[in-house]
């Protein structure tokens, strides 16, 4: 399959949605990088290009969103909810404005661009607001269908994170995006490796290398971050070992939130957090920073067998 | 015209009274910016503005924001008055149900939440697009604070507004220059508002805010006003009519206590 980046997965889901003259899309003067540029320029009465102002962004679209419209507001992940976290709250959230923020351009895989670019507590932050669902697809079938799901399927605030990388396409057209509904990519009797976005592709190379000593894992994708696939988590935990990896901070991401069901369900497994290690990064590319901050294939390997007691 | 004249100073007075009543009753709230808007609202939502406060979804109907959210005395006494919502459930205010401390989106006639300052101008501006996408003749009115203008957010959406010439839109800066803390020009001066906003591509008028003629016109100017959105400052006194709560900081957000009430009610109703 041709790689493709998540981001340009959402720019096929706004085309495919274009005909809607309910939906709108607005973007905060990097429409190049984030791809609303091309529903842009095909419903330009139906694009608006805020300029460098997320937070005008934000309440703009929640105006419009009260007016009928789905409003996607779109901007790189660290500016888009860093920023304007009081105006989700406020003027979407509480509000129940129908705004989707879209926030590109995630975690260390972002790489060159360093710390400011690197958006390492966005999940925890959309998470932590009242309301919001969030979602990470893996790749651009996914990140289409999810675009898809959120103007057709689901009234209310979302956040739907997408990276910079172009990636593997794992789904083909037939996938499904299902809110709350984890897929398991791979199974395995020994352990379990949950993860999301950019990260299943290093979970699917770990499990790969553990595969080749013995120890079968599973990978699943939870793509859907809250509400979180429970079930899913509960058939992990029957390995005995639990590893989530997430390109994000290791408090209030992915690794949290499945901690919590854990720990709230009793299960006896397990667990091992696999992210960022609440500290800044640096410039360089994702592969490299990938490796120095205990992002890579390797690092979610070593986890699983401290995990799975090899 | 003078009958409808004296009409408004009427309901305004008994907004202002209303506004001390459920301040006092709630034990908190907001009186001295309620007081200095009550004229503005006044002609706002008993001349100038069509609504339907049986329909509140109205699609045509005119918008009106309270970005400046604490002065929830007002806008819910406002409200009720108007037939959005009985007036029986004003004795809840602040208490346990829809008449939160800040306007609650729950409520018919709040068209968004507000209470953080800063917000009410992008999320107007964005009523305001889809009206123009729409292609309906709707207006959206803005009421903000002058201390909130030391929010950057709210030039981020006045650079917006003019951006997209949204001449359905009326900002309207209640200039009490009193802010909780301090006079607002202590604080972060702010001055001169006209010049700035005219500066960042509106049309700006200044007027006295508790003049009703001077209020009636400037809407109707504003509403004349095309391809830029209009900003009416409207210099106003906060704590208007009440002798000891005029331009006093302190009563930004304090309830008055019984006796506080009573003169505050005598001095009104002789004005």
């Amino acid at each position: 399959m041709p790689k493709a980046g998540t981001r340009d997965g959402y720019a096929n889901g706004l085309l495919k949605l274009g005909s809607d003259s309910r939906v709108v899309v607005l973007d905060a003067g990097v429409s190049d990088s984030t791809r609303t540029q091309k529903f842009g320029e095909k419903y330009p009465e139906r694009f608006f290009n805020m300029g460098i102002s997320e937070q005008d962004m934000v309440g703009t679209a929640a105006g419009l969103a009260k007016c009928g419209k789905i409003a996607f507001a779109t901007s790189f992940a660290p500016f888009l909810m860093g920023r304007t976290q009081d105006h989700q709250l406020v003027s979407v959230c509480y509000s129940e404005a129908n705004v989707k923020l879209v926030g590109t351009h995630n975690g260390l895989a972002v790489g060159e661009d360093g710390p400011t670019a690197q958006s390492p507590n966005d999940i925890a932050m959309a998470r932590a607001m009242p309301t919001m669902i969030v979602i990470c697809p893996v790749d651009a079938v996914e990140a289409e269908k999810a675009t898809i799901f959120l103007a057709e399927k689901h009234k209310g605030p979302a956040y739907l994170r997408l990276g910079r990388p172009d990636v593997e396409t794992l789904y083909d057209d037939s996938y499904n995006f299902e809110l709350g509904k984890a897929s398991f990519l791979k199974n395995g009797k020994d352990g379990a490796i949950i993860a999301c976005g950019v990260m299943v592709y290093e979970s699917l190379k770990a499990a790969e290398k553990l595969g080749q000593e013995g120890i079968g894992v599973s990978v699943i994708n939870m793509s859907s971050i809250k509400p979180i696939d429970r079930e899913a988590i509960r058939k992990a935990a029957g390995t005995g070992a639990i590893v989530t990896a997430e390109d994000h901070n290791i408090y209030g991401g992915l690794g949290s939130a499945v901690a919590e069901v854990i720990a709230e369900e009793g299960l006896d497994v397990e667990f091992k957090i696999i992210g960022i290690k609440d500290r800044f990064a640096e410039s360089d590319t994702q592969e490299v920073l990938f490796r120095k901050y205990g992002l890579d294939a390797e690092a979610i390997a070593a986890a699983v067998k401290k995990a799975v007691g090899h | 015209m003078g009958a409808r004249l004296e009409e408004l100073r009427e309901k305004a007075r008994q907004l202002r009274i209303s506004s001390l009543m459920l301040a006092h009753q709630a034990g908190s709230g907001h009186p001295g910016g309620s007081l200095s808007a009550a004229d503005i609202l006044a002609v706002l939502f008993y001349h100038h503005m069509k609504y339907d406060a049986k329909r509140p979804d109205w699609p045509d109907r005119d918008r009106f924001i309270l970005s400046k959210g604490h002065c929830t005395p007002l806008l819910y006494s406002v409200l009720s008055d108007a037939g959005f919502f009985p007036k029986e459930e004003l004795a809840t205010y602040r208490r346990l149900g829809r008449l939160t401390g800040h306007p609650n989106p729950k409520l018919p006639g709040v068209e968004i939440a507000t209470g953080s300052l800063g917000q009410g101008l992008s999320v107007g501006h964005g009523m305001a697009l889809a009206g123009k996408l729409d292609k309906k003749d709707y207006r959206v009115y803005v009421l903000l604070g002058d201390g909130e203008l030391q929010e950057g957010s709210v030039w981020e959406a006045a650079m917006s507004a003019s951006h997209y010439k949204s001449d359905n839109l009326t900002a309207i800066v209640d200039n009490n220059r009193v802010a909780q803390d301090n006079m607002t020009a202590q604080l972060k001066g702010i001055e001169p508002v006209d010049k700035k906003f005219e500066a960042f591509g509106w049309h700006a008028i200044r007027i006295n805010g508790h003049d009703i003629p001077s209020i009636i016109d400037a809407l109707e100017e504003a509403a004349e006003t095309k391809g830029k959105p209009t900003v009416i400052v409207a210099d106003t006194i906060k704590g208007k009519g009440v002798s000891f709560m005029e331009n006093q900081p302190k009563w930004h957000g304090k309830a008055p206590n019984d006796e506080q009430l009573k003169q505050a009610v005598g001095e009104l109703q002789n004005a």
